[in-house]
Order: C-alpha cells, then structure tokens, then sequence
C-alpha cells in the first residue's frame, strides 16, 4: 500500500513542476518570433493606439491627453472623407481585376502547349521588380508629351490624358500600377492552385463530354476555390495598405485624389506632424481591415472546398 | 453490346520508342477481356487509346465496326473507372455519381432513378450525401465503379481498379465487378498488373510486355502453354520453372540428371541442340527414396511457405532457382534432403534463341480437366 500512495503523492505535486518545465522550453523555442513580434508588431500598435489619444509635438511625443478628440477630428474631416473613398474605390478597382486577369493568364498557362514555361516565366515576373522600380517605369509610360500611352493615343487620333495630373484619370493610373504589380504574385499562386489539380478529373469529364467551361465551372473553379480565397484575402490587405506607387507617381494628388489612406496617414504623420490624428487614422484602417477579413471568413469561406 | 477492334496500334510519345507497338486484337461484344502486363508496359496507354484520351501513333480503332480513331472520348459510347478513382472531392456521392448525366442534360427524374438504382445495386445508398474524403477506400471504389456504371455505356473501361485495395477487399471486388460485368452485358476492357486478376476475372486476356503483344487466349490456355519464356514466368505464381537442357540422341537431358525421354517430343525439337525447359511448380511432387529414378533426384530445400492447403519449397538446382508446390501441409525444414519428382509429361519446351514456345505440355489437359469436370 505504502508505495502507491507515495506515487501518487509524487506525481500529484510533479505535475505543475512538469507543466512548468514544458512552459519554459515552449518560450525558448517561441522568443525569438515573440522578441520580433513585439519590437515590430506589438509595440508600435501599443504605441499608436495610445498616441491617439494625444495631441503630440514635433518629435512625436505625446503632450496633452485628448481623449477621443482625434477620432472626432479624423470623422469630421473632409480629407479624411476622400481619402476612405478614394481607398474604397481604389480597392475595388484593384481586387477583382488582377484576381481576373491573373485568373485568365493562369488559365491560358496551365494549358499544355510548347514554349508554355517562357510566358510563365513571364507572367510572373512582375513578382520580381520592387515597388520603386516598376512605379518609376509607369512613371514613364504615363507621362505626358512622350509617355506611351499618350503616344499611342496620339497615333490613333484620340486627344492626350493627362494620366497623372488629371484628378478623373489619376486614381485609375494607380489602379492600372497596381494591378500590374499584383498579377506576378497572383498568378503564381493561381498557377500552382491549378497544377494541383488531378489531371484525371478533367478525363473523366471529357468521357461524359463536359465542354470546356463546363469543366471550368463544375471542376476548376471549386477545385481552385481555397486558392482564389487565399489570394483575395492577400489582395485586400495589400490593396488597403497601399503605399509605395502613390508616394512616387502622384504623392497624393492631384487634389487628393490619390490621397490613399496609408499615404494620408505618412503625411499626417512626417509632413504635418500631427502625430496623434495620424494614429488614430491608423487604428480606424486596422479595424476596417480587422472588419473586412473576419466578414470574409465569415461569409467567403462558406463557399471554399477544402480537400 | 459492342466490339472493340484493335488494328495495328502503335503508340511513341518519341519518335522511334513506341511504348505500344503494333497491336491487333479484337475484343468481343460483352467479353471481360483482360489486358495484364508488368508496370510501364504499355497497358494504361493502349487503354487511354481506346478511350481517346490519347492520340494514336499509327493504326486503327474501331469501336461497333465504326472507325473511331478521331472521335472524341464522349463519342465512343465508354465509359471508365480510373486507377486512383477520379471522383470530385468537391461532390457529394450521389453529385459524382450523376455528374456524366448532368453534362449530357439527362431530366431530374432520370438522373435520380438511375442513381438510387446504381447505389442500390453497390450498396452506396446510406453514404449518398457524403463527400469522397469521407468514405472508406473500399467505398470510393465502389462510387467509382457506380460513376461508370450509371452512364449505362455499352463498353467499359477499367484501369487497375484494384490496385488501391487490400488484398481480403481486391478478391471480393474481382467477383463483384465480374458479376456486374455480366448482369449488365457490357463489354469490358480490364488492365490490370495482377495475374490473379487477369487469371480470375477474363474471358481472355492479352499479355503485353513492353508495347508487344506476348499472347492472347483464355487464362487457361495462356497458364497450361504459355507462348514465350516472359508468359511463362509472368502468369503463376510461384512462376513456371524454367532451365536449360541439352538435346541428345534418346533424351533431352536436364543437370545432367534429368532424363525426358526425346519421343515424347515434336521432331524439330529433335534437331535442336539445347532448348529451355520449364515446368510449373505443381508437377513437381515429392517422390519415396527408392524409387528415384530418370525423372527424379534428391533436392536440398531452401525456403518452405507453408499456405494451409498448400506447400511452397524452393531450392537451386542446375543453376536455377525452382519452386514446387506441394498440395497439403509438409512437414518438410529448411536444409532438408529431399527426393522431388518431375512429372515428365508437365514439360514445356522454348526455343534457346527466341524464347518462344516449341511445345506444350504432352500431358495437356486432359487428366487436370478431368479432375476438374463434373
Ligand atoms: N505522357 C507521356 N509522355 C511520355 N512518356 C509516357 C507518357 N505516358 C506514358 N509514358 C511512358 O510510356 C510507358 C508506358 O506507360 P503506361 O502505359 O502508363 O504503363 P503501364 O500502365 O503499363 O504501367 C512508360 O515507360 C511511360 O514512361
Ligand atoms: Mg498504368
């Protein structure tokens, strides 16, 4: 008898001591992602939350406790207003075009023909040029007298578009920019998404003489369903935080119509230093992007078959 | 019920490496007619021809009499079921099963009675609203097998099938399929690498090695007198025995132990100098000490399987690896000195050179038929 009850004496007060031991080496594994984390992630959102409370000075220091003023101020504010409805517009315009177009191309590239790898390589390449790079080449294409869109509008009798500087046209040159840099990445995901595909799925339809789209909508487009969904979510959030092809083609402009809100909160921030209003623009973009993504889990994910 | 007719059918996914070469044969309306072969030999790719999932090289199909070389796979009145099963992950049971009925714009009513009669029929009727991931491998099979056989085609075509299953579920299966195959009249076209399949299931079977016809005829046939060397040891298991022996004025002579008797031979063979002799492993029995004689010898055994109704050894001899087998249980070990008989009439005679079969057994069937009729 004696023995047992030793044991189980034992093993009742081992079990926290375990548990602890185990806690410990789960955080020597996890720190080097936690001390990251909080350094790149943590701290700042701490930080900015807690700044849109204050009225700051040059530096950025917090002076004077507003409360929610700053939040009044930003909801009131007209350019704020244009701002979300540019970026609403922007999005839209941005989202559902390059998952199309990368859609079309990944398509057309899945096919088996010869010299297909090249044009994949193709496709995909935009993935490859950094932000600057490829803003600094739509620079060009855009501008005004030698640009060449202008150019071939000139060549086909057409009056020129003042791409860059015309508040109708600027918005959507950003938008073109921006497609074009997302379809690399886009398309390779669709891509590889198709690949995984079982061949003999499309077999055995052409047996029963399901046509092309037929198989595309009863095959291809549920088969691609958690891809499509990955790649939108991916695409929201990046369409909203929006930033590098702003600030070098139109830096918000003209009369802000480009003013998106990631660029409106840089130039709150490092051009007005008006550093607890920029804050609190950017605690309000990381509830719609908190907002957009659980809805879309919530509602898209229905609709995805995973395997 | 249709005919399938293969004319000279050639296959190179490059050029001068035909991976199916010149094959001919002619499947008969409502025949299960087997296609068995090693892996990579050809059989999935001849099958893909038929189907018209693949482009033929050079001949001729034709599907009814009709030429069908360019038709499309929806024309060709098949319908097949797929090595890995094909079923839509994203469907339900009943979804698959109807998917060939939708494309083709069957009505509602239709679609529903043939698919309650299909699961009916494979007992799939509980698991109707279940998604392919939840279903045992056994029961995808089946809603693969209930695909094909809902579209009510007169051919089907089948890819090793089997393959996926555990052997107790592949010998239940094999009957199945073959009772479906003749409750429904379809002509079957089966691929398989599975001898016991091709052996069980066919009317005929073919046997190919690489891209080549090897033979074709009834399993029995193709079993007693295998036509080359590579049939020989691909159809049976334990596979036929098969040694050198060298021509001599009264006897074919084997290890320089064996005697068989050269009358009981065809004259050509008379001529040869040395031929292959093969025998399978049944006619080789156990004999009593003293009666060793011209058709006997005393064996070392080095391995025994002992199956319940049957006893496998192995042992070398004259530079061969043999196997016998014994009906019943043996009390036999490993490293025992045994006295084996070969039944001198069991023998098979090939050509050195081309491996093909000079002559079957003289036994020939007869005694085995005996047995075996009722
Ligand atoms: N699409 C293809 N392209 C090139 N070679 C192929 C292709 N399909 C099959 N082969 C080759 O053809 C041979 C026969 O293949 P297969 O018909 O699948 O054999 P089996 O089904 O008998 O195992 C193999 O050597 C394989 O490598
Ligand atoms: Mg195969």
């Amino acid at each position: 008898m004696k023995p047992e009850v030793e044991m189980k004496l034992q093993n009742k007060t081992s079990a926290p001591k375990w548990q602890f031991i185990y806690w410990r080496r789960a955080i020597l594994y996890l720190w080097p992602s936690i001390l990251l984390f909080s350094v790149f992630l943590f701290y700042p959102l701490l930080k900015t939350f807690y700044l849109s409370f204050f009225l700051t000075d040059q530096q950025g220091m917090a002076n004077v406790f507003v409360g929610l003023e700053n939040y009044q101020y930003i909801i009131q504010s007209e350019s704020f207003h244009k701002s979300i409805r540019a970026t609403l517009i922007f999005v839209l315009l941005t989202v559902p075009t390059s998952v199309i177009i990368s859609l079309f191309l990944a398509l057309i590239a899945n096919e088996k023909l010869k010299g297909i790898g090249f044009f994949r390589t193709l496709f995909a390449s935009t993935m490859g040029i950094s932000v600057a790079a490829s803003a600094v080449v739509w620079l060009f294409i855009f501008h005004p007298s030698m640009g060449l869109f202008n150019q071939l509008i000139n060549t086909l009798g057409g009056s020129e578009i003042e791409w860059l500087l015309d508040p109708q046209w600027a918005l959507l040159s950003i938008s073109i920019t921006t497609i074009w840099m997302n379809i690399g990445f886009t398309f390779l995901i669709l891509l590889g998404g198709l690949q995984n595909i079982d061949e003999h799925l499309y077999e055995s339809a052409r047996i029963n003489g399901a046509g092309y789209f037929y198989q595309l909508r009863r095959i291809t487009l549920p088969m691609l369903s958690p891809t499509l969904f990955f790649v939108i979510t991916v695409s929201l959030i990046n369409a909203f935080q929006t930033f590098g092809q702003v600030d070098i083609l139109t830096q918000g402009g003209p009369s802000e119509s480009t003013n998106l809100i990631v660029y409106s909160i840089y130039r709150e921030a490092f051009v007005n230093y008006q550093f607890g209003t920029a804050s609190a623009q950017s605690i309000f973009l990381f509830l719609c992007i908190l907002i957009v993504t659980i809805l879309q889990f919530r509602f898209g994910e229905r609709k995805v078959h995973y395997q | 019920m249709y005919a399938v007719e293969l004319d000279r059918v050639t296959k190179s996914f490059e050029a001068n490496t035909p991976v199916v070469n010149h094959v001919s044969v002619k499947v008969e309306p409502g025949e299960f007619f087997v296609l068995v072969g090693p892996s990579g030999c050809g059989k999935s790719t001849l099958l893909r021809m038929i189907a018209g999932l693949e482009s033929i090289s050079n001949g001729s199909i034709y599907i009814d009499h009709q030429q069908a070389n360019f038709l499309p796979p929806s024309k060709r009145n098949l319908s097949m079921v797929f090595q890995n099963y094909a079923l839509y992950p994203h469907l339900s049971v009943e979804d698959n099963i109807t998917f060939g009925l939708d494309v083709q714009k069957i009505k509602k009513y239709e679609r529903k009675k043939r698919c309650s009669e299909t699961a009916d029929l494979l007992g799939l009727t509980d698991y109707l609203k279940r998604k392919p991931r939840h279903l045992s491998g056994g029961q995808r099979q089946r809603v693969a097998l209930a695909r094909a056989i809902a579209s009510q085609t007169p051919i089907c075509l089948m890819d090793e099938p089997l393959s996926n299953l555990d052997a107790k579920l592949r010998a239940y299966m094999r009957s199945e399929i073959r009772k479906l195959q003749r409750k429904l009249q379809m002509t079957m076209i089966y691929v398989t690498h599975d001898q016991i399949e091709a052996m069980t299931m066919g009317d005929r079977m073919m046997v190919i090695n690489e891209g080549e016809i090897q033979q074709i005829g009834n399993p029995i046939d193709v079993y007693n007198a295998p036509s080359n060397t590579f049939v020989a040891h691909f159809i049976g298991s334990p596979p036929m025995n098969i040694t050198p022996g060298l021509v001599q004025d009264q006897h074919i002579v084997i290890g320089n132990q064996l005697q068989i008797p050269i009358h009981m031979f065809k004259e050509d063979i008379q001529k040869q100098t040395s031929v292959l002799m093969g025998i399978r492993p049944e006619f080789i029995s156990h004999q009593n000490v003293q009666e060793i004689g011209a058709q006997s010898l005393m064996v070392t055994i080095d391995h025994v399987e002992i199956l319940g109704t049957e006893t496998l050894l192995s042992f070398e001899w004259n530079e061969t690896t043999w196997h016998a087998k014994w009906y019943g249980q043996w009390n036999v070990k490993v490293g025992d000195q045994v006295p084996v008989y070969f039944d001198h009439t069991a023998w098979c005679v090939f050509d050195q050179n081309t491996k093909s079969l000079l002559q079957g057994p003289s036994k020939k069937n007869d005694q085995q038929m005996k047995v075996g009729t009722v």
